[in-house]
């Protein structure tokens, strides 16, 4: 099964999001796609292209751009607002809180660029605790796919789902190696079946999962893959069922420690399942410039960093 | 006192490094930088009363914010070319551990910069945060900041706006670069910043226009700019620039905004610098030679960089 996962073609996981926003335009008339001065870095050229009359360009004002979203939602529109992550929560948190969460509203935040892996344009703009701020809002769904094929299927699925989501991607060209998977929100995959230990990983470092279990395959420990897309509401029976059997678990995110995926499996975990647990994060710290697979290696988050966590993990059984 | 042809030689040399920093690292934003270069040149080697031993505290000394932080690499020149940091550094712009990150940072302790900016729509806050200090500390010094003109989008601007001339702050000059164009396209297309001058007048600032790519008038404009500070009002300059300024291909729009230029732009740039000066030559292949043969030739002066 580890061999089967493999790749073709690179893409980054926004041209995913820009392929699947393209075939909502073709699909559902309802569906309406906001940016604030960052049209190209989403990838709306096609969606632009075809309906401009339901594409709205706020300028560089993120703020109004999640009000009018909020706005638009009330009689049946399904606002995309898109923009870079941190632009797209943290700059905006408190219009989000009220107008989105608190309210209800069936807005779509899409935010590209996140992480480590946006590269030389640095702290200011990696942003590492999205996926933390966004989780903690009451009622949000929060997606963090990790190939260009998982964001199409995500972007798809969430104009189907009634409720705010934040849908997380990223800049660089990465492997793109789920297409035989489904997708469905709340649903973790089961990518490889492995008796040692769980790999839960999710966004771009599910692929350096895929590679570090492929390294220690060949050292005869056997890793189960788990890919969470949907870091809310968190597939905890997945999880559960996995961890029972391996009985220690690393996880994998390109995000900060304190908040991120991990946090949240290990607060399952303690409640339901205490086990030894390792995970592969950004240690409390902001990231800077430099190219992706450094920034990635510089911060603890390489192949071999989840190699190393799965022997730390392995250790503790 | 520097001769406005020094400092259009300086802004010449400023020029290339940002083409060098861009097209080293293949990335940045040379656009708005080139634009802004005469600005720079005038502010750091003219106007300003400003200590490159680098206080972060700034007692006694005047001081600079930049708001629109993606056009660093003119900042980084300007800093190391007027002795904050080695000249030689620019060569570390966007590599992995360096001080000279895509953004301003204070976090790697680079000298010359008090606050991080990127994030667009913070820079004025601060500023007049900054200005409020000296005048508590009865500093008669001055604070600048300059912001994009697309970046006015931001609502935090006119919260600034409005307090800064609510609150007096009449230390304070604040430079918008009215280049025209932002990311997606012209200010006039994205989302038109309608009567500008007269947007800040109603909110009762003193307004200058400033053509910011004409050193005379840019080093005129800024003396009269100080000859208006405590006055009671807080005064803005209208700097029209154009983005790419210096480099042929690149001027005037905004596709250059934030990407650099690669070996395909390897060419020779005829678009006069600072007036009369001369023209900036590009050899930007030259750039993969290991960096102590890399040069530029200024035809006029011909003067061989072979260092930044
Ligand atoms: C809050 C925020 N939103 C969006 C961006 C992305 N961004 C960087 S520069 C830019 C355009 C800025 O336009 P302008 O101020 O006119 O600067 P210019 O393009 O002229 O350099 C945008 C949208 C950002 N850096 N910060
Ligand atoms: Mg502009």
């Amino acid at each position: 099964m580890l061999d089967k996962l493999t790749f073709t073609e690179k893409k980054a996981t926004r041209d995913g999001f820009g392929a699947g926003i393209y075939e909502l335009g073709k699909t559902n008339p309802n569906v309406i796609a906001l940016t604030a001065d960052l049209a190209a870095s989403l990838q709306l050229a096609n969606f632009i292209k075809d309906f401009p009359e339901r594409f709205i360009q706020v300028g560089i004002a993120e703020a109004n751009m999640i009000g009018i979203s909020a706005g638009l939602t009330i009689g049946g529109k399904i606002p995309f607002a898109t923009t870079f992550a941190n632009f797209a929560t943290g700059r905006v948190y408190d219009q989000i809180r009220q107008s989105v969460a608190y309210s209800h509203k069936n807005v779509k935040i899409c935010a590209s660029h996140a992480g480590l892996t946006l590269g030389e344009d640095g702290a200011t703009h990696q942003i590492l605790e999205d996926l933390g701020m966004m989780k903690m809002l009451p009622g949000f769904t929060v997606i963090n796919p990790c190939d260009a094929e998982q964001t199409r299927l995500a972007t798809l699925a969430i104009a189907e789902h009634y409720g705010p989501v934040y849908l997380r991607f990223g800049r660089p060209s990465w492997p793109v190696f789920t297409a035989p998977f489904q997708f469905q929100i709340g649903k973790g995959i089961l990518m490889n079946e492995g008796a040692d230990i769980s790999i839960i990983a999710t966004g771009h470092l599910m692929w350096h999962a895929v590679e570090a279990a492929k390294i220690l395959a060949t050292e005869g420990i056997n890793c189960e893959l788990i890919n969470i897309h949907t870091i809310k509401p968190l597939d905890e029976e997945l999880i559960l069922d996995s961890v029972s059997k391996t009985k220690c678990v690393v996880t994998a995110e390109e995000h900060q420690m304190l908040g991120g995926l991990g946090g949240s499996i290990a607060q399952l975990l303690a409640r339901k399942l205490p086990t030894p647990m390792e995970m592969v994060a950004v240690q409390d710290s902001f990231g800077e410039s430099g190219q992706p697979q450094e920034l990635l290696d510089k911060y603890g988050l390489g192949v071999k960093d989840v190699v190393a966590a799965v022997k730390r993990a392995l250790a503790r059984k | 006192m520097a001769t406005i042809q020094e400092l259009e030689r300086i802004a010449s040399q400023i020029r290339r490094d940002v083409i060098r920093q861009t097209h080293f690292v293949a990335s940045g934003h040379p656009g708005a930088s080139l634009g802004c270069a005469d600005f720079f040149t005038a502010l750091y080697f003219e106007i300003m009363d400003h200590d490159p031993k680098f206080n972060m505290d700034a007692k006694n000394e005047d001081v600079f914010f930049l708001s629109n932080g993606h056009i660093s690499p003119v900042w980084y020149s300007t800093l190391a070319r007027s002795g904050y940091f080695p000249v030689e550094e620019l060569a570390t712009f966007r590599k992995i551990n360096a001080r000279l990150q895509g953004h301003p940072a204070t976090h790697e302790g680079l000298p010359g910069i008090r606050v991080a900016s990127g994030s667009l729509g913070q820079g004025m806050s601060v500023a007049i945060g900054v200005a409020l200090a000296k005048k508590m500390d009865g500093d008669k010094k001055l604070v600048f900041a300059l912001t994009g003109d697309g970046e006015l989008q931001e609502g935090q601007n006119w919260e600034a706006i409005m307090f800064a001339a609510h609150n007096k702050i009449d230390n304070l000059i604040v430079t918008v670069d009215y280049n025209g164009q932002q990311i997606d396209g012209s200010n006039e297309d994205v989302l038109s910043l309608g009567d500008l001058p007269a947007k800040w007048a109603a909110f009762g600032w003193y307004v200058i226009h400033m053509r910011g790519n004409d050193m005379g008038n840019v080093v005129a404009t800024l003396n009269e700019a100080k000859q208006r500070t405590r006055q009671g009002k807080p005064v803005v300059i209208i700097m029209q620039t154009d983005m790419g300024f210096g480099v042929d291909f690149m001027v005037g729009t905004h596709k250059w905004h934030g990407k650099a230029p690669d070996d395909s732009s390897n060419r020779t740039s005829t678009g006069a610098v600072g007036g009369n000066t001369g023209r900036l030559s590009l050899s930007l292949r030259w750039c993969h030679a290991p960096l102590s043969q890399c040069r530029y030739i200024n035809l006029s002066s011909t003067i061989f960089y072979n260092q930044f």
